[in-house]
């Protein structure tokens, strides 16, 4: 074969057949030198697992109790995040009272207050929508505020020029700049929130993908632990896919699809 | 003049004003002085271009005629009143096209937000923001977004959403100072034709002689640190102007020798 042939081969190859070769890899690696531990399973092992997970329904239960969290609690949280961090954004009165506030509440790990919710609401969706709206508050707010505060000063110029009035520079020209950051806000929160959901329902929660997982681990069956890890995995790859999707839907003419 | 003959004859009064009156200016803006001692005045329907070495203070010379900025010392007047904040009768085209329209807007859609600002009705704005792309040679583009655009429609764009406003004072920051030499001059050509055509009054901020010459009734040299006037020359050459005959002019010549010596000697 050629230099040229190769070339060509390789600018095909598609990018989902590293993942593949690297399972297969360890499947054969751990059959030939018979490996035995509770940590570990076998890719085809893992894969027959899932199989199971899906055609029982289990795995579609689990997802939808912490899918249904993070629905509730995401839109809780980041609207108020989002309102509030506009609110900042335009007013550096506000922005300078509140500052000293944010920074206090905003180191508090959210896993910290898991006790509290639990005081509050007791175990199941409410207590973790909770958690997972106090988590995403404080990006959500950082990010709008910073989002409006980057606004092209040379924008605002031009609607003061044009003589807008204040409330319409806020419509008409703050906002609408601000959109595509405050996209991208949304973004991250919502890794966020798959991240604070997880880790909620594995320390405390007995609901969700988290809690299927650590059940998994404490009765010894690491095919379903890491069946559940695969799924966590293509669960957070279709979310974020998805979200850039929209992002370019919704922007790509208007913004030369700079926002990835 | 007592007060009601002037209510009756607004137009008659403006006319004798300058449309724009600098009154011993000065402004000091971050503990430095920008520009100082700034009087001078433009006749309404005059193209007077503004040159002179960066730091001269021309764009805050702009900005002052807004009403972004206000004098520390003196008076900015724009046809007779006291400047005290932006106002409809002032239009600017700025240098960075690209930050200065909405990128999420369509072409229209940037031209339509002066109407809006000045509330026009929705179903009078498609037929005039049509006008302005006619004017401005980009009819068949107004539902391009400005990131489809090349730099010199966007600019194209900046001066129709500038006319939208139907300015008596257009004001212009370097605004072909960032478009390719051709595109550039063809620019030019129209900008000169669009002023006449509106009569506006035009103060145009350039850091390229030529550009001043070519396109000024008059030219205002300023001078740096701080920023004041140094020289006032007028400009006799014979409109409308062309590209190779009005450049080849003795008269564009010898203003350009002179313009060039003063910056030799002042920068």
């Amino acid at each position: 074969m050629s230099r040229r042939h190769i070339d060509i081969v390789l600018r095909a190859l598609p990018a989902w057949l590293v993942p593949l070769a690297f399972l297969g890899i360890i499947e054969l690696a751990m059959r030939a030198s018979s490996i035995e531990s509770d940590g570990l399973a076998l890719p085809s092992q893992t894969a027959a697992a899932l199989l199971g997970l899906i055609t029982d329904g289990e795995i579609f239960l689990r997802t939808a109790e912490t899918i249904g969290a993070i629905a509730v609690g995401v839109p809780i949280g980041g609207t108020l995040g989002l309102l509030l961090g506009v609110w900042l954004g335009l007013s550096p009165t506000a922005a300078r009272l509140a500052s000293l506030s944010i920074e206090l509440f905003r180191p508090i790990p959210p896993v910290a207050v898991i006790p509290l919710m639990m005081l509050i609401y007791g175990l199941g969706i409410r207590m973790e929508a909770a958690i997972i709206a106090f988590a995403c508050f404080w990006p959500m707010l950082l990010l709008t505020r910073d989002a409006v505060l980057g606004v092209e000063p040379r924008l605002i110029e031009v609607a003061r020029i044009l003589g807008l009035p204040r409330r319409k520079q806020i419509t008409k020209i703050a906002l609408p700049a601000a959109v595509p950051r405050i996209f991208t806000a949304l973004r991250l929160t919502l890794g966020i929130a798959l991240i604070v959901a997880v880790t909620t329902e594995i320390a405390a929660n007995p609901i969700g993908i988290g809690y299927a997982i650590i059940s998994a681990g404490l009765s010894l069956r690491p095919e379903v632990m890491y069946a559940f890890l695969v799924w966590l995995a293509i669960l957070g790859w279709l979310l974020n896919e998805s979200l850039i999707a929209m992002h370019r839907r919704l922007f790509g003419a208007a913004y030369g699809d700079a926002a990835t | 003049m007592n007060k009601t003959s002037s209510r009756l004859a607004p137009a008659a009064e403006a006319c004798a004003q300058p449309a724009i009156a600098f009154d011993g200016v000065r402004l000091d803006f971050g503990g430095k002085c920008v520009v100082d001692g700034l009087s001078f005045t433009v006749a309404p329907g005059e193209f007077a271009c503004v040159v002179g070495p960066s730091g001269c203070g021309k764009t805050t010379l702009l900005r002052l005629v807004t009403g972004l900025l206000s004098p520390t010392r003196g008076e900015v007047r724009r046809l007779g009143v006291t400047v005290d904040g932006p106002s409809r009768d002032v239009a600017i085209v700025f240098q960075d096209y690209g930050r200065a329209l909405l990128p999420w807007r369509t072409a229209a859609g940037n031209i339509a937000l002066a109407l809006e600002a000045m509330g026009v009705p929705r179903l009078a704005r498609a037929e005039r923001v049509a006008a302005l792309l006619d004017k401005v040679g980009l009819a068949g583009h107004g539902d391009k977004y400005p990131a489809q655009l090349s730099g010199g429609m966007q600019q194209r764009v900046q001066i129709a959403r500038c006319l939208a406003q139907g300015p008596r004072v257009l004001l212009m920051d370097e605004p072909f100072g960032a478009l390719d030499a051709l595109t550039r001059q063809a620019l030019q050509d129209e900008i000169a034709r669009l002023v006449r055509d509106s009569g506006a009054t035009v103060l145009f901020v350039t850091h390229d002689l030529d550009e001043a010459i070519y396109l000024g009734d008059r030219v205002f040299a300023l001078q740096a640190n701080p920023g004041r006037l140094a020289e006032v020359i007028d400009v006799g050459l014979p409109r409308p102007r062309d590209q190779l005959r009005t450049r080849e002019h003795p008269e564009f010549l010898r203003l350009r020798h002179v313009l060039f010596d003063h910056v030799q000697k002042t920068h």
